[in-house]
Protein backbone atom coordinates (compact mmCIF):
# COMPACT_ATOMS: atom_id res chain seq x y z
CA UNK A 1 0.00 0.00 0.00
CA UNK A 2 1.77 3.07 -0.95
CA UNK A 3 1.37 6.62 0.88
CA UNK A 4 -1.46 8.05 -0.79
CA UNK A 5 -3.52 5.75 0.20
CA UNK A 6 -2.69 4.41 3.47
CA UNK A 7 -4.97 6.87 4.86
CA UNK A 8 -7.81 7.66 2.19
CA UNK A 9 -10.37 8.76 4.57
CA UNK A 10 -7.85 11.68 5.39
CA UNK A 11 -9.18 14.89 4.98
CA UNK A 12 -12.17 13.89 3.86
CA UNK A 13 -15.29 16.31 4.20
CA UNK A 14 -18.92 15.84 5.76
CA UNK A 15 -19.97 15.99 2.92
CA UNK A 16 -18.36 13.70 0.54
CA UNK A 17 -18.53 10.88 3.47
CA UNK A 18 -22.26 11.24 3.43
CA UNK A 19 -21.83 10.58 -0.50
CA UNK A 20 -19.61 7.75 0.40
CA UNK A 21 -22.42 6.38 2.59
CA UNK A 22 -25.46 6.91 -0.10
CA UNK A 23 -23.24 5.43 -2.67
CA UNK A 24 -23.21 2.13 -1.19
CA UNK A 25 -27.04 2.43 -0.50
CA UNK A 26 -26.96 3.07 -4.36
CA UNK A 27 -24.48 -0.05 -5.28
CA UNK A 28 -27.33 -2.60 -3.53
CA UNK A 29 -30.52 -1.32 -5.52
CA UNK A 30 -31.94 -4.47 -7.18
CA UNK A 31 -30.33 -6.91 -4.53
CA UNK A 32 -31.78 -8.88 -1.95
CA UNK A 33 -29.97 -8.19 2.13
CA UNK A 34 -30.49 -11.15 3.76
CA UNK A 35 -30.90 -12.22 7.57
CA UNK A 36 -28.44 -14.32 8.72
CA UNK A 37 -27.79 -15.56 12.04
CA UNK A 38 -24.64 -18.00 11.62
CA UNK A 39 -21.41 -18.29 9.09
CA UNK A 40 -22.82 -21.41 7.47
CA UNK A 41 -26.38 -19.04 6.87
CA UNK A 42 -23.84 -16.50 5.45
CA UNK A 43 -22.37 -18.40 2.91
CA UNK A 44 -25.32 -19.82 1.77
CA UNK A 45 -26.34 -16.55 1.12
CA UNK A 46 -23.57 -14.88 -0.69
CA UNK A 47 -24.18 -18.18 -2.28
CA UNK A 48 -27.54 -17.57 -3.30
CA UNK A 49 -26.70 -14.22 -4.57
CA UNK A 50 -27.16 -11.51 -1.96
CA UNK A 51 -25.70 -8.49 -2.30
CA UNK A 52 -25.52 -7.80 1.47
CA UNK A 53 -26.29 -9.76 4.74
CA UNK A 54 -27.64 -8.50 8.28
CA UNK A 55 -26.12 -9.99 11.35
CA UNK A 56 -28.17 -11.00 13.84
CA UNK A 57 -28.41 -13.06 16.71
CA UNK A 58 -32.24 -14.38 16.22
CA UNK A 59 -34.48 -13.52 13.20
CA UNK A 60 -36.93 -11.65 13.32
CA UNK A 61 -39.90 -14.45 13.99
CA UNK A 62 -38.24 -15.73 16.78
CA UNK A 63 -37.59 -12.55 18.53
CA UNK A 64 -40.97 -12.06 18.23
CA UNK A 65 -42.05 -15.52 19.59
CA UNK A 66 -39.64 -15.46 22.41
CA UNK A 67 -39.94 -12.11 23.83
CA UNK A 68 -37.84 -10.60 26.58
CA UNK A 69 -35.05 -7.93 25.65
CA UNK A 70 -33.68 -8.51 21.74
CA UNK A 71 -30.40 -6.44 21.87
CA UNK A 72 -27.65 -5.97 18.98
CA UNK A 73 -25.68 -9.29 17.71
CA UNK A 74 -22.73 -10.54 20.35
CA UNK A 75 -19.85 -9.07 18.76
CA UNK A 76 -18.11 -12.79 18.30
CA UNK A 77 -21.19 -14.17 15.88
CA UNK A 78 -20.73 -10.93 13.89
CA UNK A 79 -16.71 -11.13 13.18
CA UNK A 80 -17.26 -14.68 12.81
CA UNK A 81 -20.07 -13.56 10.10
CA UNK A 82 -17.12 -11.38 8.42
CA UNK A 83 -14.82 -13.81 8.33
CA UNK A 84 -16.87 -15.88 5.94
CA UNK A 85 -18.17 -13.42 3.47
CA UNK A 86 -16.80 -11.16 1.03
CA UNK A 87 -20.15 -9.14 0.13
CA UNK A 88 -21.05 -6.39 2.60
CA UNK A 89 -22.00 -7.19 6.57
CA UNK A 90 -24.72 -5.20 8.35
CA UNK A 91 -25.96 -5.32 11.59
CA UNK A 92 -28.21 -3.64 13.93
CA UNK A 93 -28.23 -1.55 17.05
CA UNK A 94 -31.32 -0.79 19.08
CA UNK A 95 -33.12 2.55 18.41
CA UNK A 96 -31.06 5.36 20.90
CA UNK A 97 -28.15 3.04 21.48
CA UNK A 98 -25.42 5.09 20.10
CA UNK A 99 -22.78 2.47 22.45
CA UNK A 100 -24.05 -0.32 20.67
CA UNK A 101 -23.15 1.49 17.38
CA UNK A 102 -20.31 2.83 17.93
CA UNK A 103 -19.41 -0.82 19.21
CA UNK A 104 -20.54 -2.00 15.66
CA UNK A 105 -18.35 0.83 14.13
CA UNK A 106 -14.95 -0.30 15.47
CA UNK A 107 -15.80 -3.97 14.24
CA UNK A 108 -16.18 -2.14 10.70
CA UNK A 109 -19.49 -3.83 9.76
CA UNK A 110 -20.76 -1.76 6.69
CA UNK A 111 -24.00 -0.84 7.54
CA UNK A 112 -25.94 -0.49 10.93
CA UNK A 113 -29.48 -0.93 10.80
CA UNK A 114 -30.57 1.14 13.98
CA UNK A 115 -33.74 -0.86 14.19
CA UNK A 116 -37.34 -1.08 15.84
CA UNK A 117 -36.77 -5.35 15.37
CA UNK A 118 -34.54 -5.07 18.63
CA UNK A 119 -35.80 -3.75 21.90
CA UNK A 120 -35.77 0.40 21.89
CA UNK A 121 -33.29 1.47 24.03
CA UNK A 122 -34.24 5.69 24.26
CA UNK A 123 -38.39 6.17 23.44
CA UNK A 124 -37.32 9.95 22.96
CA UNK A 125 -34.06 10.22 20.83
CA UNK A 126 -32.82 8.36 17.90
CA UNK A 127 -28.87 8.39 17.21
CA UNK A 128 -27.46 10.85 16.32
CA UNK A 129 -26.02 9.06 12.95
CA UNK A 130 -24.62 12.18 11.21
CA UNK A 131 -21.44 11.84 14.14
CA UNK A 132 -20.52 7.84 12.63
CA UNK A 133 -18.21 7.52 9.74
CA UNK A 134 -20.30 3.83 9.17
CA UNK A 135 -23.73 4.83 7.16
CA UNK A 136 -26.92 3.84 8.66
CA UNK A 137 -30.05 2.37 7.53
CA UNK A 138 -33.23 3.05 9.58
CA UNK A 139 -37.17 2.42 9.20
CA UNK A 140 -39.98 4.47 8.13
CA UNK A 141 -43.79 4.37 7.74
CA UNK A 142 -44.22 7.63 6.19
CA UNK A 143 -42.83 10.58 4.72
CA UNK A 144 -42.20 12.54 7.83
CA UNK A 145 -40.10 9.57 9.65
CA UNK A 146 -38.13 8.77 6.66
CA UNK A 147 -37.08 12.72 6.49
CA UNK A 148 -36.43 12.54 10.48
CA UNK A 149 -34.08 9.77 10.12
CA UNK A 150 -32.02 11.48 7.03
CA UNK A 151 -32.13 15.01 8.78
CA UNK A 152 -30.33 12.79 12.04
CA UNK A 153 -27.92 11.23 9.40
CA UNK A 154 -29.50 7.88 7.81
CA UNK A 155 -28.15 7.38 3.84
CA UNK A 156 -30.73 4.34 3.24
CA UNK A 157 -34.08 3.92 4.11
CA UNK A 158 -36.72 0.69 4.66
CA UNK A 159 -40.13 0.94 5.18
CA UNK A 160 -40.92 -0.71 8.67
CA UNK A 161 -42.89 -3.21 7.59
CA UNK A 162 -44.24 -5.73 9.95
CA UNK A 163 -41.26 -7.90 10.59
CA UNK A 164 -41.47 -11.43 11.48
CA UNK A 165 -44.93 -11.93 10.26
CA UNK A 166 -44.34 -13.04 7.05
CA UNK A 167 -47.14 -10.64 5.65
CA UNK A 168 -46.74 -8.05 3.37
CA UNK A 169 -48.94 -5.50 3.93
CA UNK A 170 -47.63 -3.47 6.00
CA UNK A 171 -44.48 -3.01 3.70
CA UNK A 172 -47.07 -2.65 1.07
CA UNK A 173 -48.87 0.42 3.04
CA UNK A 174 -45.47 2.08 4.44
CA UNK A 175 -44.22 1.73 0.21
CA UNK A 176 -47.85 3.12 -0.88
CA UNK A 177 -48.03 6.11 1.93
CA UNK A 178 -44.80 7.41 1.59
CA UNK A 179 -45.01 7.46 -2.19
CA UNK A 180 -48.65 9.31 -2.48
CA UNK A 181 -46.59 11.81 0.29
CA UNK A 182 -44.30 12.67 -2.23
CA UNK A 183 -46.50 13.14 -4.89
CA UNK A 184 -48.62 15.62 -3.01
CA UNK A 185 -45.65 16.84 -2.02
CA UNK A 186 -44.51 17.67 -5.57
CA UNK A 187 -48.22 19.20 -6.46
CA UNK A 188 -48.09 21.53 -3.94
CA UNK A 189 -47.89 25.35 -3.75
CA UNK A 190 -44.21 25.94 -2.96
CA UNK A 191 -45.92 28.81 0.04
CA UNK A 192 -47.41 25.75 1.66
CA UNK A 193 -44.05 23.91 2.41
CA UNK A 194 -43.48 25.03 5.78
CA UNK A 195 -47.01 24.18 6.70
CA UNK A 196 -46.21 20.23 5.48
CA UNK A 197 -43.03 20.23 7.26
CA UNK A 198 -44.74 21.27 10.63
CA UNK A 199 -47.54 18.55 10.09
CA UNK A 200 -45.51 16.02 8.64
CA UNK A 201 -42.48 16.53 11.63
CA UNK A 202 -39.97 17.13 9.61
CA UNK A 203 -36.77 19.59 8.57
CA UNK A 204 -38.03 22.05 6.30
CA UNK A 205 -35.01 22.19 3.92
CA UNK A 206 -35.83 18.33 3.15
CA UNK A 207 -38.96 19.08 2.39
CA UNK A 208 -38.30 21.38 0.27
CA UNK A 209 -35.69 19.01 -1.48
CA UNK A 210 -38.35 16.55 -1.93
CA UNK A 211 -40.64 19.02 -3.33
CA UNK A 212 -37.74 19.60 -5.88
CA UNK A 213 -36.42 16.80 -6.79
CA UNK A 214 -39.81 14.38 -6.63
CA UNK A 215 -38.08 11.50 -4.50
CA UNK A 216 -36.12 10.69 -1.32
CA UNK A 217 -32.59 11.90 -1.45
CA UNK A 218 -31.72 8.36 -0.37
CA UNK A 219 -32.64 4.96 -1.77
CA UNK A 220 -35.57 3.52 0.08
CA UNK A 221 -35.72 -0.33 0.13
CA UNK A 222 -38.82 -2.73 1.29
CA UNK A 223 -38.61 -4.62 4.79
CA UNK A 224 -40.74 -6.45 7.44
CA UNK A 225 -42.83 -9.42 6.15
CA UNK A 226 -41.40 -9.86 2.86
CA UNK A 227 -41.67 -14.40 2.31
CA UNK A 228 -41.67 -15.22 -0.97
CA UNK A 229 -40.72 -14.29 -4.47
CA UNK A 230 -43.86 -12.75 -5.54
CA UNK A 231 -43.61 -10.59 -2.14
CA UNK A 232 -39.75 -9.24 -3.24
CA UNK A 233 -41.61 -8.68 -6.84
CA UNK A 234 -44.40 -6.94 -5.44
CA UNK A 235 -42.50 -3.84 -3.26
CA UNK A 236 -40.00 -3.47 -6.19
CA UNK A 237 -42.81 -2.61 -8.32
CA UNK A 238 -44.19 -0.48 -5.98
CA UNK A 239 -40.84 1.45 -5.84
CA UNK A 240 -38.81 -0.61 -3.39
CA UNK A 241 -35.49 -0.11 -4.91
CA UNK A 242 -34.33 -3.61 -2.91
CA UNK A 243 -35.51 -5.65 -0.53
CA UNK A 244 -34.95 -7.07 2.78
CA UNK A 245 -35.67 -10.71 3.62
CA UNK A 246 -35.51 -11.63 7.40
CA UNK A 247 -37.24 -14.66 8.96
CA UNK A 248 -38.31 -15.48 5.23
CA UNK A 249 -35.71 -16.99 4.20
CA UNK A 250 -34.21 -19.15 6.80
CA UNK A 251 -37.36 -20.08 8.73
CA UNK A 252 -39.01 -21.73 5.18
CA UNK A 253 -38.24 -25.43 4.11
CA UNK A 254 -35.20 -25.22 1.63
CA UNK A 255 -33.17 -22.15 2.51
CA UNK A 256 -31.21 -21.83 -0.52
CA UNK A 257 -33.73 -22.40 -2.62
CA UNK A 258 -35.98 -19.89 -1.16
CA UNK A 259 -32.86 -17.48 -1.13
CA UNK A 260 -32.07 -18.13 -4.89
CA UNK A 261 -35.14 -17.94 -5.90
CA UNK A 262 -35.78 -14.53 -3.99
CA UNK A 263 -32.68 -12.90 -5.58
CA UNK A 264 -33.70 -14.03 -8.97
CA UNK A 265 -37.49 -12.39 -8.81
CA UNK A 266 -36.01 -9.45 -7.36
CA UNK A 267 -33.56 -8.99 -10.58
CA UNK A 268 -36.01 -10.09 -12.59
CA UNK A 269 -39.35 -8.10 -10.88
CA UNK A 270 -41.26 -7.06 -14.07
CA UNK A 271 -40.85 -9.96 -15.68
CA UNK A 272 -44.11 -12.64 -14.94
CA UNK A 273 -42.58 -15.40 -16.99
CA UNK A 274 -39.06 -14.96 -14.78
CA UNK A 275 -41.01 -14.74 -11.52
CA UNK A 276 -42.87 -17.75 -12.64
CA UNK A 277 -39.97 -19.85 -13.18
CA UNK A 278 -38.39 -18.49 -9.73
CA UNK A 279 -41.62 -19.70 -7.57
CA UNK A 280 -41.27 -23.59 -8.89
CA UNK A 281 -40.99 -25.84 -6.39
CA UNK A 282 -40.17 -23.83 -3.39
CA UNK A 283 -41.66 -25.95 -0.51
CA UNK A 284 -43.53 -24.50 1.71
CA UNK A 285 -42.75 -20.62 2.95
CA UNK A 286 -42.76 -19.38 6.74
CA UNK A 287 -45.31 -20.33 8.64
CA UNK A 288 -47.30 -16.17 8.74
CA UNK A 289 -49.00 -14.39 11.15
CA UNK A 290 -51.38 -11.60 9.87
CA UNK A 291 -50.04 -8.46 10.66
CA UNK A 292 -53.08 -5.98 10.88
CA UNK A 293 -54.53 -8.70 13.73
CA UNK A 294 -51.61 -8.01 15.74
CA UNK A 295 -52.46 -6.38 19.52
CA UNK A 296 -50.68 -2.70 19.60
CA UNK A 297 -48.16 -3.97 21.97
CA UNK A 298 -47.11 -6.48 19.66
CA UNK A 299 -46.64 -3.98 16.66
CA UNK A 300 -42.94 -3.48 15.77
CA UNK A 301 -43.66 -1.19 13.78
CA UNK A 302 -44.61 1.62 16.77
CA UNK A 303 -41.46 1.47 17.84
CA UNK A 304 -39.40 4.37 17.48
CA UNK A 305 -41.08 7.85 15.92
CA UNK B 1 -27.90 0.37 -12.86
CA UNK B 2 -30.16 3.18 -12.92
CA UNK B 3 -27.10 5.98 -12.73
CA UNK B 4 -25.06 3.94 -15.62
CA UNK B 5 -28.70 4.47 -17.77
CA UNK B 6 -28.36 7.94 -16.54
CA UNK B 7 -25.08 8.69 -17.41
CA UNK B 8 -24.99 6.81 -21.18
CA UNK B 9 -28.31 8.60 -21.49
CA UNK B 10 -25.89 12.30 -20.91
CA UNK B 11 -23.44 10.94 -22.99
CA UNK B 12 -26.20 10.56 -25.83
CA UNK B 13 -27.55 7.71 -26.40
CA UNK B 14 -30.75 5.72 -25.74
CA UNK B 15 -30.06 2.68 -23.21
CA UNK B 16 -31.92 -0.98 -22.50
CA UNK B 17 -31.58 -2.67 -19.44
CA UNK B 18 -30.43 -5.99 -20.18
CA UNK B 19 -31.33 -9.17 -18.15
CA UNK B 20 -31.87 -11.65 -20.75
CA UNK B 21 -30.15 -12.95 -23.58
CA UNK B 22 -32.74 -11.62 -26.08
CA UNK B 23 -31.92 -8.11 -24.94
CA UNK B 24 -27.74 -8.82 -24.41
CA UNK B 25 -28.29 -9.46 -28.73
CA UNK B 26 -29.74 -6.12 -29.15
CA UNK B 27 -26.57 -3.87 -27.46
CA UNK B 28 -23.28 -2.99 -29.09
CA UNK B 29 -21.84 -1.08 -25.91
CA UNK B 30 -22.62 -3.46 -22.38
CA UNK B 31 -21.73 -1.65 -19.01
CA UNK B 32 -21.48 -3.59 -16.13
CA UNK B 33 -22.06 -2.28 -13.17
CA UNK B 34 -21.16 -1.98 -9.59
CA UNK B 35 -22.66 -3.73 -6.75
CA UNK B 36 -21.30 -7.49 -5.91
CA UNK B 37 -19.47 -9.14 -8.08
CA UNK B 38 -20.64 -12.28 -6.45
CA UNK B 39 -23.82 -11.38 -7.19
CA UNK B 40 -23.60 -9.76 -10.65
CA UNK B 41 -21.81 -13.44 -11.75
CA UNK B 42 -24.88 -14.94 -10.50
CA UNK B 43 -27.27 -13.17 -11.82
CA UNK B 44 -25.39 -13.23 -15.09
CA UNK B 45 -24.97 -17.47 -14.74
CA UNK B 46 -28.86 -17.31 -14.00
CA UNK B 47 -29.51 -16.45 -18.00
CA UNK B 48 -25.81 -17.76 -19.44
CA UNK B 49 -25.27 -14.63 -20.38
CA UNK B 50 -21.41 -14.47 -19.35
CA UNK B 51 -21.20 -17.14 -22.20
CA UNK B 52 -22.88 -14.93 -24.89
CA UNK B 53 -20.63 -12.22 -23.69
CA UNK B 54 -17.54 -13.66 -23.72
CA UNK B 55 -18.34 -14.92 -27.26
CA UNK B 56 -19.09 -11.37 -28.57
CA UNK B 57 -15.74 -9.59 -27.05
CA UNK B 58 -13.83 -12.08 -27.97
CA UNK B 59 -15.18 -11.38 -31.83
CA UNK B 60 -14.86 -8.26 -31.17
CA UNK B 61 -18.69 -7.34 -32.06
CA UNK B 62 -19.18 -5.74 -28.36
CA UNK B 63 -17.24 -3.40 -26.09
CA UNK B 64 -17.53 -3.38 -21.91
CA UNK B 65 -17.63 -0.71 -19.79
CA UNK B 66 -16.99 -2.25 -16.11
CA UNK B 67 -16.96 -0.47 -13.37
CA UNK B 68 -16.16 -2.06 -9.68
CA UNK B 69 -17.85 -4.96 -9.37
CA UNK B 70 -17.72 -5.04 -13.12
CA UNK B 71 -14.12 -4.13 -13.45
CA UNK B 72 -13.24 -7.42 -11.09
CA UNK B 73 -15.09 -9.93 -13.63
CA UNK B 74 -13.18 -8.41 -16.25
CA UNK B 75 -9.21 -9.00 -14.71
CA UNK B 76 -6.74 -11.84 -15.29
CA UNK B 77 -8.07 -15.05 -13.75
CA UNK B 78 -6.45 -16.20 -10.76
CA UNK B 79 -8.67 -18.70 -9.31
CA UNK B 80 -10.70 -16.66 -7.09
CA UNK B 81 -14.65 -17.08 -6.35
CA UNK B 82 -16.10 -15.51 -8.29
CA UNK B 83 -14.14 -16.91 -11.59
CA UNK B 84 -12.78 -13.52 -13.79
CA UNK B 85 -12.80 -13.60 -17.50
CA UNK B 86 -9.39 -12.60 -18.62
CA UNK B 87 -10.40 -9.90 -21.19
CA UNK B 88 -8.24 -7.47 -19.71
CA UNK B 89 -4.45 -8.58 -18.43
CA UNK B 90 -4.79 -6.85 -14.72
CA UNK B 91 -4.76 -8.63 -11.50
CA UNK B 92 -7.78 -7.25 -9.67
CA UNK B 93 -7.93 -7.85 -5.91
CA UNK B 94 -11.41 -6.89 -4.19
CA UNK B 95 -12.11 -4.98 -1.41
CA UNK B 96 -8.36 -3.98 -1.74
CA UNK B 97 -9.00 -1.07 0.26
CA UNK B 98 -11.16 -2.43 3.07
CA UNK B 99 -14.76 -2.60 4.30
CA UNK B 100 -17.37 0.59 4.12
CA UNK B 101 -15.58 2.98 6.21
CA UNK B 102 -12.33 2.73 3.99
CA UNK B 103 -14.16 4.26 0.73
CA UNK B 104 -13.10 7.37 -0.14
CA UNK B 105 -13.61 9.77 -2.93
CA UNK B 106 -10.66 11.24 -4.12
CA UNK B 107 -9.06 12.83 -7.33
CA UNK B 108 -8.91 10.53 -10.69
CA UNK B 109 -6.02 11.73 -13.45
CA UNK B 110 -6.53 11.02 -16.91
CA UNK B 111 -4.02 9.74 -18.84
CA UNK B 112 -5.61 8.96 -22.18
CA UNK B 113 -8.86 7.61 -23.35
CA UNK B 114 -11.73 10.61 -22.09
CA UNK B 115 -8.98 13.18 -22.33
CA UNK B 116 -6.31 14.48 -19.88
CA UNK B 117 -7.05 16.30 -16.87
CA UNK B 118 -8.89 15.64 -13.26
CA UNK B 119 -12.15 13.96 -12.05
CA UNK B 120 -13.72 12.86 -9.26
CA UNK B 121 -13.05 9.31 -8.35
CA UNK B 122 -15.73 7.68 -5.74
CA UNK B 123 -14.38 4.34 -4.58
CA UNK B 124 -16.88 2.43 -2.71
CA UNK B 125 -15.32 -1.00 -0.98
CA UNK B 126 -13.05 -0.54 -4.28
CA UNK B 127 -10.77 -3.50 -5.52
CA UNK B 128 -7.26 -2.16 -6.50
CA UNK B 129 -5.85 -2.94 -10.28
CA UNK B 130 -2.22 -4.66 -9.92
CA UNK B 131 0.36 -5.48 -12.27
CA UNK B 132 -0.87 -4.71 -15.41
CA UNK B 133 0.27 -6.92 -18.59
CA UNK B 134 2.55 -4.38 -20.95
CA UNK B 135 -0.87 -4.55 -23.27
CA UNK B 136 -3.16 -3.02 -21.30
CA UNK B 137 -2.99 0.90 -21.39
CA UNK B 138 -3.54 2.43 -18.39
CA UNK B 139 -6.50 5.26 -18.64
CA UNK B 140 -6.26 6.94 -15.37
CA UNK B 141 -4.33 7.06 -12.13
CA UNK B 142 -5.44 7.97 -8.77
CA UNK B 143 -2.10 9.08 -6.43
CA UNK B 144 0.19 6.39 -8.37
CA UNK B 145 -2.28 3.83 -8.50
CA UNK B 146 -4.12 2.86 -11.88
CA UNK B 147 -7.70 3.34 -11.71
CA UNK B 148 -8.74 2.94 -15.40
CA UNK B 149 -7.33 0.55 -17.40
CA UNK B 150 -8.11 -0.38 -20.96
CA UNK B 151 -7.32 -3.65 -23.45
CA UNK B 152 -8.86 -3.68 -26.87
CA UNK B 153 -12.30 -2.72 -26.54
CA UNK B 154 -12.81 -3.56 -22.90
CA UNK B 155 -12.66 -0.87 -20.32
CA UNK B 156 -12.56 -1.52 -16.49
CA UNK B 157 -12.52 1.53 -13.70
CA UNK B 158 -12.11 0.76 -10.09
CA UNK B 159 -14.30 3.87 -9.05
CA UNK B 160 -18.10 4.96 -10.04
CA UNK B 161 -17.87 7.66 -12.78
CA UNK B 162 -21.76 7.02 -13.37
CA UNK B 163 -22.42 8.71 -9.85
CA UNK B 164 -20.73 12.09 -10.66
CA UNK B 165 -22.54 14.37 -13.14
CA UNK B 166 -19.53 14.20 -15.52
CA UNK B 167 -20.59 11.66 -18.09
CA UNK B 168 -16.69 11.78 -20.61
CA UNK B 169 -16.35 8.26 -19.39
CA UNK B 170 -19.64 7.22 -21.08
CA UNK B 171 -19.02 9.15 -23.52
CA UNK B 172 -15.62 7.91 -24.93
CA UNK B 173 -16.72 4.22 -24.22
CA UNK B 174 -19.33 4.68 -26.80
CA UNK B 175 -17.24 6.29 -28.95
CA UNK B 176 -15.22 2.07 -28.59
Amino acid sequence: MNDQFSSPMRGIDAEDEFRTKVALAEMLRGGVIMDVTTADEAKIAEQAGAVAVMALERVPSDIRRDGGVARMSPVDKIKEIQQVTTIPVMAKARIGHFVEAEILEALEVDFIDESEVLTPADHAHHIEKSRFRVPFVCGATNLGEALRRIGEGAAMLRTKGEAGTGDVTEAVRHLRLIGTQISELTQAPSEQRMTIARDLGAPYHLVCQVAEEGRLPVPNFAAGGIATPADAALVMRLGAEAVFVGSGIFKSEDPLRTALAIVHATAHFENATELSEASRGLGEAMPGIDATRLPEAERLQNRGW
Amino acid sequence: MEPHLHALHSAGCDPIEVRTPDQLQEVTHLVLPGGESTTLRHLLDLHHLSTTILERVQNGDLALLGTCAGAILMGRDEGEDPQRWSLIDVSVQRNAYGRQIHSFIAPVQWKSGPGSGESEGIFIRAPRLEQPAPEVEILAVCGHEPVAVRQNRCVACTFHPELTADPRVHRWFLGL
